[in-house]
């Protein structure tokens, strides 16, 4: 299928638009991009597993681009490969026009699970990244202490991680990878083991974040709804092999910025138009794989 | 008449709901292997033992068992005495112990501080693994006594050669449970570490390490036991010190008292340090299997 483009209104999205920082260079210096990247797994037999099959992409400050797809259509490779854990068959990933050799504190990666440190406290997960660039302890704190309540944890800097909820423990995930001040943030299906209620109120928090910070970010997720809400770029991807077949120009985030009220924006008729034309879609994919449950 | 066969009826059920998966309480989960608390059954099973002991040995008419062959609880804790301030073979009770735990210690050190670091790098780098995988993966399965004899070839018969036999049967467990516990640290820990712009020594030090303690202590664990394991076998050539030695000299002169006494002594002392080493690992990993 061919690439549909621009379907929602942008009418509102330009005007409400956050505030742009730094010149048209700087956001050219701070903007991720993939070129035809191909990636293709090699198996004992045949000719591999195609992944990703030319995706191209780019993220630049105040770019929300959220993923959307069957599973197994290569959304966390494309991930893997933006944060440089793994490299390409074929074309590159770059970082302000830079080729990207490996991860790095440019890219702040927030994980689905297990991915913090429990041998750490709360606020000593949050300064980690700063403490390994050899930031002075107390510079360290007074940086952290920033994001830590930003993300609402204020009261929770000297627990341990496992004596808090999932949802506290992705909070403190997106601390850590902001603190670093990256020039994107990539999260790996972050919601996705949160219970409804915890999930809603994740959606708000990272959405103000991005917000109050203008980074790019790329948000992996199985949630229509989620991904409509978030994104002002959302793709949808198809597997075998692995790309994008449908990219969207969306504003519901900044309908959210205005009114403040989630359940509002995810009950406007178009907004549920758009979401059972993206169940269709994905739908389709899941069943030509033999995966009925979406 | 009945009535006995209702009685013999319930105690059947109650037997057979041992072995069942019943309803469970609250707080169990059902049909999770060997639920329920076991405390009372084992210090049953405990004091059932040494009545036995007790009474197979009690003097009365003469006793079942011969003291030769098994001595009275009352004879072995008289031993336990007398080797404790008179001795036995010039050395008192504390001070073959002192012996023992002495050489113990110095073995596990050293086990530790070159068997981790090797564990590490068997983990991390395919040269240290092809390296010492075939040589740690051969001798490890073979029974201590078994090369014995080449340790006094080797070493001859000083104290060089006991550390080394103790050294060898705790270096094994603690390089191969390092490698497990770095190994189990999740890559996802690994990969945060790097995209908040760790170094490859950084991950290391900061992740690695940290992530492979909880395996790590227990490879301490498993190692101390399996040195204490080994104490006979290593203090059984050309010393007269240790509690090792003092076992095997007793049993050439058929003293079975204090190669009782021995055994049990080992054994506490054994569990004591089983006992520590939990509790460090409580205070340094309290993490461990919460995340
Ligand atoms: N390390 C790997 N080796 C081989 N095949 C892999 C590997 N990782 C993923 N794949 C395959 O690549 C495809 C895409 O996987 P993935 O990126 O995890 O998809 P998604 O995150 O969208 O569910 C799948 O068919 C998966 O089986
Ligand atoms: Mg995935």
């Amino acid at each position: 299928m061919a690439q549909v483009k621009s379907r929602s209104k942008p009418k509102r999205a330009k005007t409400t638009r956050k505030k742009s920082t730094g010149s048209a260079a700087a956001n050219e210096q701070a903007t991720l991009r993939a070129e035809e990247v191909t990636v293709i797994y090699p198996t004992a037999l045949g000719e591999g597993v195609h992944a990703l099959e030319k995706v191209s992409l780019s993220m630049g400050p105040g770019d929300f681009v959220v993923a959307l797809g069957a599973s197994g259509c290569g959304k966390t490779t494309f991930l893997n490969l933006l944060a440089g854990f793994i490299q390409p068959t074929h074309g590159q990933v770059t970082l302000g026009g830079k080729p990207i050799a490996g991860p790095g504190a440019d890219r702040g990666v927030v994980f689905q699970k297990h991915a913090l440190l429990p041998w750490l406290k709360v606020l000593q997960n949050v300064t980690f990244g700063l403490k390994l660039q050899g930031v002075q302890k107390e510079k360290r704190r007074e940086m952290a202490r920033k994001y830590i309540n930003l993300v609402g944890l204020k009261d929770f800097e000297d627990k341990n991680i496992y004596e808090l909820s999932g949802g506290m423990q992705q909070r403190v995930g997106l601390a850590r990878a902001l603190t670093s001040d990256p020039a994107a943030l990539l999260m790996d299906e972050p919601l996705g083991a949160l219970d409804a209620l915890t999930r809603d109120n994740m959606q708000e928090l990272i959405l103000d974040v991005w917000r109050e910070t203008n980074k790019a970010i790329f948000f992996i997720t199985h949630s229509v709804e989620e991904a409509l809400f978030l994104a002002t770029k959302l793709i949808v991807m198809s597997p075998r092999p692995g790309r994008i077949t449908h990219e969207y120009d969306l504003d519901f985030c900044h309908r959210f910025f205005e009114c403040r009220d989630a359940r509002k924006v995810k009950s406007m008729p178009d907004f549920i138009k758009m979401r059972e034309e993206i169940i269709t879609i994905i739908r389709g994919d899941e069943l030509e794989g033999g995966n009925i449950h979406v | 008449m009945s009535d006995v066969t209702v009685r013999e009826g319930a105690y059947l059920s109650r037997f057979g709901k041992l072995f069942s998966a019943g309803p469970v309480k609250p707080g169990d989960s059902f049909g999770a292997p060997g639920m329920g608390n076991s405390t009372s059954i084992a210090i049953a099973t405990a004091i059932a033992l040494f009545a036995l002991w007790w009474i197979v040995t009690a003097p009365g008419l003469g006793p079942m068992i011969k003291p030769l062959f098994l001595p009275s609880p009352g004879q072995v804790w008289a031993k336990f005495i007398s080797v404790s301030t008179e001795g036995y073979q010039d050395r008192t009770l504390g001070e073959h112990t002192w012996a023992s735990v002495q050489r113990i210690f110095v073995a596990f050190f050293l086990a530790a501080v070159i068997g981790i670091p090797i564990g590490i790098a068997m983990a991390t780098n395919r040269v240290f693994r092809g390296i010492f995988d075939p040589p740690i993966e051969f001798y490890r399965p073979l029974p201590p006594l078994g090369y014995l004899p080449l340790t006094v070839i080797w070493f001859g018969i000083g104290e060089t050669q006991k550390l080394v036999l103790l050294f060898l049967a705790m270096f094994a467990p603690m390089v191969l449970n390092t490698r497990a516990g770095v190994r189990s640290v999740a890559i996802e820990q690994i990969h945060a570490a790097y995209s908040l712009g760790a170094s490859r020594a950084q991950v290391l030090w900061h992740v690695i390490l940290k992530g492979a303690m909880p395996e790590i202590l227990t490879g301490m664990r498993i190692g101390i036991g399996f040195g204490w394991t080994t104490l006979v076998a290593a203090e059984l050539v050309a010393t007269e010190s240790g509690l090792g030695a003092m076992i095997m000299s007793a049993s050439e002169f058929l003293v079975t008292s204090v190669v009782i006494m021995g055994i049990i002594v080992i054994g506490i002392i054994a569990y004591s340090f089983d006992l520590l080493m939990r509790w460090i690992e409580r205070k340094v990993v309290p993490w461990k299997g919460r995340v």
